[in-house]
């Protein structure tokens, strides 16, 4: 990598999450119209100073509809993650500490886990359970367990062997001591990396479960719902497909390369 | 080999075991009672008595389990509910069509993936590595449905040059495959481009170099061919994520795929369907990696001696 790429993509990064959540912020207290206020007269109105992006089948406002549609998928996102990363460290940590039945067993049931895709694990989710909230919270968190026991087991692995945790255990530490004092600092690069990775591919599934009718459901605005939504009058109306997914596209390109900056970072 | 071949399928067998475990969990343990849940509770006291019967509701959850784990293995997969059909001559139509366009869009993702990887490798300060830098990170983050939606405005709807899904033979199919494979192609090309980018900084390419071999035959002789072992693996992995995209892509262009089957199985409550396609696509997706993996190994020996 050249020198200026990695301040590039950091800077890119901070910017584009930074404007999805401005906009989101800006849109809890304030919208230009009610996002849910329907105008029968006003739809499908191309976009305009009035409706910077214009308006959808119900004549609503899809500039108010997208600066409020961000609110759940970010806050979903980042409940989500940190659920599944914070079970998925621990067992890690336990597991790469603690290595031979332990560590077997912690490793099948993540690749047991693995096995299933996050969308079929919402789906399943979704069969027994009203779609909504729950199903999206619970899937992604359970999916994403096996990332972050995976990572830090390794990591785990590598640290155990270092010499300075030889010399704390004959100090006579404590295992947890050593776990939480020492080695889990050491894990701070890489958790943030594939936590900011895991919040993109959150955002993107969550997106997607929406779309596909089983996640957010309509009187709370989300991104991939509203893409549903435009899907039926695309032809008539293509700015309803094109903002919302824009939105998604940039919220997923900021995470994902807040991630590499660090990854470049670290191994520069 | 032997003992690679052993790991290798004990690690099959009980992924698929705790797979399918998981699988039963949600669908019939969860609920609490599954027949109450399908009917919902407007279904009345004959209906539901027929429906207990119908899911073998009466038998102790361990003995359900363990009759419709060896009923899927010996390819008994039960009746959907709501189609009074068995799932069998439901998924006739719909698996060839999944699989056809599932391996289109490998076979595109690579052929799309590995020379811009390569270019990307060999020539870092060009303008046009930058931009295909740019289109990967934009391929991992455009959502799939999105691509496709856009896909059908551009050339179904304003060029009309092709059909926007439906099922009109090959050419129908040719918008779906690129939704399908877009992403994956963009996310192999970063794999190919970082792997033969560290291939090249090898000794023995060095060696190669200092020998005096021609550049192409330092780059496709040695660094490529080491360098696509990972690559392989990694297209395997996306394997599994490709048939994840089946489902939304399939929506997007209404294909009546296994994808959607599936979804429909989901919103109606389907329990038995959404349980055995599930079932079908994750071990779809472990034969497919047990073999990949099996085969990857004889191609490569250091890989059996992890």
């Amino acid at each position: 990598m050249n020198n200026g790429c990695p301040m590039n993509r950091r800077c890119w990064g901070i910017i584009s999450i930074g404007l999805v959540v401005l906009m989101t912020l800006v849109g809890y207290f304030y919208t230009p119209y009610n996002p849910s206020q329907t105008a029968v007269l006003l739809r499908f109105q191309s976009p305009s100073l009035q409706h910077p992006f214009g308006t959808d089948h119900f004549g609503r406002d899809i500039f108010s509809r997208v600066l409020v549609g961000g609110q759940v998928s970010l806050i979903l996102g980042l409940i989500s993650v940190s659920l599944g990363a914070l079970v998925g460290v621990l067992l890690g940590l336990w597991a790469g500490f603690r290595g031979g039945v332990w560590d077997e067993v912690a490793m099948r049931l993540s690749d047991g886990l693995q096995a299933l895709p996050i969308i079929l694990l919402a789906l399943l989710f979704a069969t027994v359970w009203q779609s909504g909230v729950a199903v999206i919270l619970w899937s992604i968190a359970l999916g994403n367990i096996p990332v972050f026991l995976r990572l830090t087991r390794n990591q785990v692995l590598k640290i155990k062997a270092q010499p300075y945790l030889e010399a704390s255990r004959a100090l006579g530490a404590s295992d947890r001591r050593m776990m939480f004092y020492h080695i889990l600092p050491n894990l701070r690069d890489a958790l943030l990396v594939q936590f900011s990775l895991s919040l993109a591919g959150a955002i993107l599934v969550e997106a997607s479960l929406s779309y596909l009718g089983v996640g957010i459901q309509p009187p709370q605005p989300s991104w991939g719902r509203m893409l549903r939504d435009a899907q039926s009058f695309a032809s008539l109306a293509p700015w309803g497909v094109l903002f919302p997914g824009f939105f998604i596209a940039l919220t997923v390109i900021g995470f994902n390369l807040l991630g590499d900056s660090w990854i470049h970072r670290r191994y520069r | 080999m032997g003992r690679y071949l052993w790991q290798k399928t004990v690690g099959f067998a009980l992924t698929a075991l705790l797979v399918s475990v998981v699988t039963f969990l949600i669908i019939q343990i969860l609920p609490g009672d599954p027949a109450l849940l399908v009917l919902g509770t407007e279904g009345s006291p004959q209906a539901y008595q027929e429906l207990r019967g119908e899911l073998n509701l009466d038998q102790p959850a361990i003995s359900r389990f363990f009759g419709w784990l060896i009923g899927f293995f010996q390819g008994n997969w039960g009746s959907s509910l709501r189609y009074s059909l068995p799932v069998r001559d439901l998924l006739q139509d719909a698996i060839p069509l999944s699989i056809r366009l599932a391996l289109f869009a490998v076979g595109l993702a690579l052929l799309i993936a590995i020379p811009s990887g390569m270019f990307m490798a060999t020539n870092r300060h060009s303008p046009l590595a930058r931009i295909l830098s740019i289109g990967t990170q934009m391929g991992m983050a455009i959502p799939q449905f999105w691509l496709g939606l856009l896909l059908i405005q551009f050339f179904a709807v304003r060029l009309t040059l092709l059909p926007p899904g439906g099922s009109e033979g090959f050419i129908s199919l040719i918008l779906p495959v690129f939704t399908l494979a877009l992403p994956r192609a963009a996310v192999l090309t970063r794999f190919v481009h970082v792997g033969l980018g560290e291939a090249l900084e090898e000794d023995y390419i060095r060696t190669a170099k200092a020998k005096g071999l021609p550049r192409n035959i330092v780059l496709y002789k040695h660094a490529l061919r080491n360098g696509a072992i990972e690559v392989f693996t990694v297209a395997g992995l996306q394997f599994a994520q490709l048939l994840a995209g089946t489902i939304v892509v399939e929506q997007v262009f209404g294909l009546p795929g296994v994808g959607q089957l599936l979804l429909n199985g989901v919103l109606q409550r389907d329990l038995p369907l959404v349980q055995t396609l599930v079932m079908l696509i994750v071990m779809g997706i472990l034969v497919f990696n047990l073999g990949f993996d099996l085969g990857l190994a004889l191609l490569d020996p250091r890989l059996r001696y992890e």
